[in-house]
């Protein structure tokens, strides 16, 4: 914060303390007797009356005594405006050490795991049962607590991979991430609206699900042109770019016409992120393992 | 209800002398404390709480060390949230049955008030408990009352140093023994003690040692009746539950008026004089240093060593006892005053029902609990086959001593079904997620929103059988 605001911090807190400070002594000297008396302050609420009698003399010690805490409080910890303190702490720094000491705890159970071959590791309960906590923490916001995933977010539990099930490829996709682009129109950007409702119709005569036999058919020339680049001539699609398998009964963007008409007109845009810079990689083998178990 | 009670105020004054601003007319807005030094006295209702102060403290230093079959017999483990309690375990989710407890506690605490008065100040209190204890040493090291306010006097001298060093001495070995206790009670205490004299304990195990200590040391040694004036709350409201009809402490103005001092054998009403003999042992032996003659006042905490002090006086006088007793304000006007009322019965049955309910509820307490959330990710997913499915993550918690092994099932809609484990074993005191994931076929589903169950049946205790809603969302028709 700049200077201005420093300052104003600054004062307005001092001020406070200082201020409670000065109250307390002002007041010190304001009775005018130090023996019981029957004499009231002189209001009453609901007919309860105050006695105008002294207060505890370790009251008075005791505010004192926060006063003083405070002034320590300042002096040791940020509150006054850029002031740091003089212990330097700050939550940030708090975070950190917390998350050392965390690594440093459990850096050792997942260093246990993190040499050990992911379809080994798959059989092992320990590690399955740590590998589903940190999917839980990690990839459940997407991916769904049971890695069933959901519209846009692959399902994790099925044979169906867009860049392969095998470890290794698991392993790249946690570690470096995958982004996803289906392009509109595939590649033929002058698609009309016609030829769009026949390659949809193509598509989904893979599943035997055309809509209109007619257009299917003319949709193949469509679909040789625009999509096989990337799908493949037979639509199984190809995992060394993450073309989906349009042959089979998952479908990631929706299965009906019009969601796969939008996918075709719209283009699809994905990312699953790079985990590498967040997890370590004992963390990352134990979770490949749990990934490769859901659907092995 | 009832008429006004007269107050008096008669609040421990201070030394005006020492109090004085010679500039103005005004003095201090703090008066120092004006130490009280409390007669001892012997009598019945001192008895009494000796009992209870035995009881009370035997309870508290003993239970510590009870193990069974190796486990403490109490044990806040605080690290692993797990309370362990006469040999059953109680977890944070038992949290309700803390809070019922104390509902048990306050009302209680209200229902004695309405009828006796303030005892729980004057026998149980811990406060009260702990600043006897220190007045027993006081006694025994310092000697009765005159001799402590001499000592007191006294210029320092060898005698007076060594005196008062082994009283302070003494009283932080007692306030010691207070906070290891109190800690033992959260970390077991045979290891505490090795732990803490190996310097091989937590940090925060010495501090809170250190914080029980000083706290009891200055509590019962140099606060004490100013616990009672001016921070308890307990104090404070329950004076508010008083009428006409609740047993206090009280001084009978109608038998002692007029006071005064006579000779032994002289038939008072000759003298024209009541049955007080004015020689102020009830205000010496009163730990609030109030005079219980002034009529009831909120310093009074119940304790009875007033009527323990006079009825020893009235007997050494050859008069009647009773001077000064637990009576009621109707009493003293020479009515009659009913212990059951509105107030009695209110609040003996709210105790009564939350005691059955605690009852109830332990008694009928599964040691295992079902926690169902649903996904927040995802509405609901079509999958392959074209149904709909929702997925959930159920929380088990065994708090058996074994471990148990359940069957799941969820109902609620047509054709329900689990698509995960319907099998799953939990430790004993594991907290096991397992995300589940259920499916219904979409002609079934009419609302958005549907109603489902989830029950889990344990395999090895047919009684064990936990159920729990949750929601399972479709599309909207």
């Amino acid at each position: 914060m700049s200077t201005f605001w420093s300052i104003w911090i600054s004062v307005i807190v001092l001020g406070t303390v200082f201020g409670c400070w000065w109250l307390l002594l002002a007041t010190r000297k304001s009775q005018t007797t130090d023996t019981e008396t029957d004499k009231t302050v002189g209001h009453s609420f609901d007919g309860i009356e105050e006695y105008d009698n002294p207060l505890p003399k370790w009251w008075f010690y005791l505010f004192i005594a926060t006063c003083i805490f405070s002034l320590g409080y300042l002096a040791l910890y940020p509150g006054l405006g850029n002031f740091q303190g003089l212990l330097g702490w700050s939550s940030t720094g708090q975070w950190e050490t917390e998350m050392q000491e965390a690594d440093e705890r459990y850096g050792e159970l997942y260093a246990k795991f993190g040499d050990t071959p992911v379809p080994e590791l798959a059989e092992n309960d320990d590690a399955m049962k740590m590998g589903q906590r940190l999917f839980a923490n990690n990839c459940a916001t997407c991916h769904g607590s049971a890695g069933r995933g959901s519209l846009g977010f692959p399902n994790l539990t099925d044979d169906d991979w867009l860049y392969g099930g095998d470890p290794d490829s698991i392993l790249t996709t946690l570690h470096e991430g995958r982004n996803g682009n289906m392009p509109a129109m595939g590649t033929m950007p002058n698609m009309t609206n016609a030829q769009v409702d026949q390659v949809v119709n193509y598509v989904l005569s893979f599943s035997g699900r055309e809509k209109d036999a007619e257009a299917a058919k003319k949709g193949e020339e469509v679909y040789a042109q625009a999509c096989v680049a990337c799908h493949g001539p037979d639509g199984k699609g190809n995992q060394a770019l993450g073309a989906p398998n349009l042959t089979d009964n998952s479908w990631l963007y929706g299965s009906t016409y019009d969601w796969i008409r939008e996918t075709v007109v719209n283009g699809r845009q994905n990312q699953m992120p790079a985990q590498g810079d967040r997890l370590s990689d004992d963390q990352i083998q134990i979770l490949a393992a749990y990934v490769y178990s859901l659907s092995n | 209800m009832s008429s006004e009670i007269p107050v008096k105020q008669v609040d421990p004054s201070s030394d005006a002398s020492e109090n004085k601003n010679k500039n103005s007319g005004t003095v201090e807005l703090y008066a120092s404390r004006k130490k009280i030094y409390v007669k001892e006295v012997k009598g019945f209702f001192q008895r009494i709480r000796n009992v209870s102060l035995t009881a009370l403290m035997g309870m508290y230093f003993l239970f510590v060390w009870i193990t069974v079959d190796g486990q403490p017999l109490i044990h806040f483990d605080l690290p692993a949230r797990e309370f362990h309690l006469y040999g059953a375990t109680f977890y944070p989710q038992d949290f309700i049955l803390l809070s019922g407890m104390l509902i048990i506690c306050a009302f209680g605490l209200f229902f004695i008030t309405t009828l006796f008065g303030r005892v729980w100040c004057g026998y149980t209190c811990p406060q009260t408990v702990w600043t006897f204890i220190f007045m027993w040493v006081e006694e025994r090291i310092e000697g009765g009352r005159n001799k402590r306010i001499k000592l007191d006097k006294a210029p320092r001298s060898a005698e007076k140093i060594a005196k008062k060093s082994a009283k302070h001495s003494a009283w932080l070995l007692i306030a010691l023994a207070t906070g290891l206790t109190f800690v033992g009670y959260f970390y077991p205490i045979r290891e505490l003690i090795t732990d803490l004299f190996t310097l091989q304990a937590n940090g925060w195990a010495y501090f809170w040692v250190g914080f029980f200590t000083v706290a009891t040391y200055l509590n019962a040694g140099w606060m004490r009746e100013q616990v009672c004036l001016y921070m308890c709350p307990y104090a404070r409201f329950q004076s508010v539950m008083f009428d006409p009809n609740t047993r206090v402490v009280s001084y009978d103005p109608n038998r002692g008026e007029p006071r005064g001092s006579r000779k032994k054998g002289v038939d008072p009403a000759e003298l024209g004089l009541g049955d007080c003999i004015d020689c102020g042992q009830c205000v010496q032996v009163c730990p609030t240093g109030i005079d219980i003659r002034d009529g009831l006042q909120y310093e009074c905490i119940g304790c009875a060593l007033c009527i323990d002090a006079c009825d020893e006086v009235m007997d050494k006088m050859n008069y009647p006892r009773g001077l000064i007793r637990y009576t009621t304000e109707n009493e003293l006007e020479g009515k009659t005053s009913k212990l059951l009322r509105p107030r009695t019965f209110g609040y003996g049955l709210v105790l009564l029902a939350m005691m059955a309910a605690i009852a109830f509820t332990i008694a009928t307490r599964v040691p295992a609990q079902l926690d169902v959330l649903r996904d927040r990710g995802a509405l609901f997913n079509y999958n392959g086959e074209g149904r709909i499915e929702n997925t959930y993550t159920l929380k088990i918690a065994n708090m058996s001593e074994v471990p148990q092994t359940f069957t799941i099932s969820v109902s609620g809609m047509e054709g329900i079904r689990i698509l995960t484990e319907d099998t799953v074993t939990v430790e004993s005191s594991e907290n096991r997620s397992l995300p589940t994931v259920v499916d219904v076929a979409p002609e079934v589903i009419t609302e958005s929103n549907n109603d489902i169950v989830f029950t889990l049946e344990s395999q090895s205790d047919k009684s064990l059988v936990l159920e729990t809603e949750s929601r399972f969302v479709g599309p909207n028709r």
